[in-house]
């Protein structure tokens, strides 16, 4: 599945990574701890998070993530958004909380990567 | 065999069979366990002898000298005779076309179009019988050669995958010692530009060559480390050096240190003040997803002086 795909299914705010919405989710993560992330999360993989500062982008960077949903309608940081343009990583914004997102995306066909 | 040169030679190509039978020579490819008989056995022996090991001549051989050949067109001449229990003395072939195991194997086939025997003993330079030969153990020491230069540049196409080419590089350039060396320094006490020393980082070995796998891990341990340095010390540097054999990353503070270096290796274990934590740092992984990603890990660390961090990563794992 595209991110373009869920952008429209979803009602998705794009807010950074426009031209890049033809990336393929391999899977889903959501987590609010960095570090956890950096650990268990996959090349490929949507993220979803509450946090809004640069330093997600990093880490999704990092990780050659597929891309990041930020909840509850939080809009990303002038920064995270800027760094997110470098990097190249879509930023996403949904107004539903983390645990209706997730409910939906999983029902669309995400999954979560096998636990290791 | 004949009509086979002149339609290569119209090509005007030489192919890599040709070229090969030009590098192997006869005792490469000849059957080394040869059957032989006595001129002295009848041949009604030589009828069965054929039969059990399935061939259809061999070589006579008396005193460990080759003496003659005998074939199964020599034995139905035989048998057509009612001579079945003649000795093979007085009915094999004494003149006898021989090939030495020196010889390239394109001497080899010339012989077996010019004079259409189907098997030749094989001797060595002191005339001793060492081998046989037919157009078959021909054909098999071919393919055998052919199957191994397959798999030689198989071999290399994969390694010219998968190896990067920082090790191409370390490979064709000789130097007593060679190494690349990056530093970044890192403030502390703000998480604002953290991360920049990890990205720059992975960034540069990106274009050197590293493969996109090691990328990811020495980016993640960086990136922990540069966390590390922002969120705990009062600032520090991240030093990376790119070796022959792999990539070493360090990251220097000069203090506080780290009062209890076990107790921190532990998953969970966290000192992280509440600016950390909201930022979704301070969950007390950070040095554990560092040894994990890292293929050796050391830390080093005293109070207030400062902590010395080194990981290493190599090419091959």
């Amino acid at each position: 599945m595209q991110l373009r795909d869920l952008v429209k299914e979803f009602g998705l705010e794009v807010k950074a990574g426009s031209g890049l919405l033809d990336r393929e989710v391999s899977s889903g993560y959501v987590s609010d701890l960095l570090s956890d992330v950096l650990a268990h999360a996959d090349e490929g993989t949507l993220w979803v998070t509450l946090h809004i500062h640069q330093n997600i982008v990093a880490v999704a960077s990092h990780k050659d993530l597929a891309g990041i949903i930020l909840v509850q309608g939080r809009q990303p940081e002038q920064d995270t958004i800027a760094k997110a343009e470098e990097e190249g990583i879509p930023v996403l914004v949904s107004s539903l909380s983390a645990f209706e997102l997730v409910g939906r995306l999983y029902k669309a066909g995400i999954r979560g990567a096998e636990a290791d | 065999m004949e009509q086979q040169y002149k339609e290569q030679g119209a090509t005007d190509r030489v192919t890599k069979t040709q070229e090969m039978v030009y590098e192997i020579t006869v005792g490469e490819v000849m059957s080394t366990t040869v059957v032989t008989v006595r001129p002295d056995q009848t041949m009604a022996e030589l009828s069965s002898l054929l039969k059990d090991n399935r061939i259809t001549g061999t070589p006579v051989v008396e005193d460990g000298k080759l003496v003659g050949m005998v074939s199964i067109a020599d034995l139905i001449n035989a048998l057509s005779n009612n001579e079945i229990n003649v000795l093979i003395r007085d009915k094999m072939k004494t003149k006898v076309e021989c090939l030495y195991d020196d010889e390239l194997l394109v001497h080899c086939i010339a012989k077996f179009s010019k004079y259409g025997f189907k098997r030749y003993p094989v001797l060595n330079r002191q005339e001793e019988l060492v081998g046989i030969i037919t157009k078959g153990s021909i054909v098999e020491g071919l393919l055998r050669k052919l199957e191994i230069e397959y798999e030689q540049t198989e071999s290399k196409v994969a390694q010219a995958r998968h190896r990067p080419t920082m090790r191409k590089f370390f490979e064709d350039v000789s130097a007593d010692e060679i190494s690349f060396t990056f530093k970044f320094n890192v403030a502390g006490q703000t998480l604002k530009e953290a991360g920049k020393a990890a990205s720059e980082l992975k960034n540069a070995l990106k274009k050197l060559g590293v493969c996109p796998p090691l990328l990811r891990r020495i980016g993640v341990a960086t990136y922990e480390a540069e966390i590390n340095l922002a969120s705990y010390t009062k600032g520090g540097e991240i030093r990376a050096q790119v070796e022959k054999w792999g990539i070493i990353v360090e990251a220097i503070d000069n203090g506080p240190g780290i009062p209890d270096v076990e107790r921190a290796m532990q998953p969970g274990y966290s000192t992280a003040p509440d600016w950390v934590r909201e930022l979704g740092f301070g969950a007390g992984m950070g040095l554990v997803n560092m040894k994990k990603c890292a293929d050796e890990m050391s830390l080093k660390s005293s109070v207030p002086d400062g902590t010395h961090l080194i990981m290493q990563f190599y090419y091959t794992s």
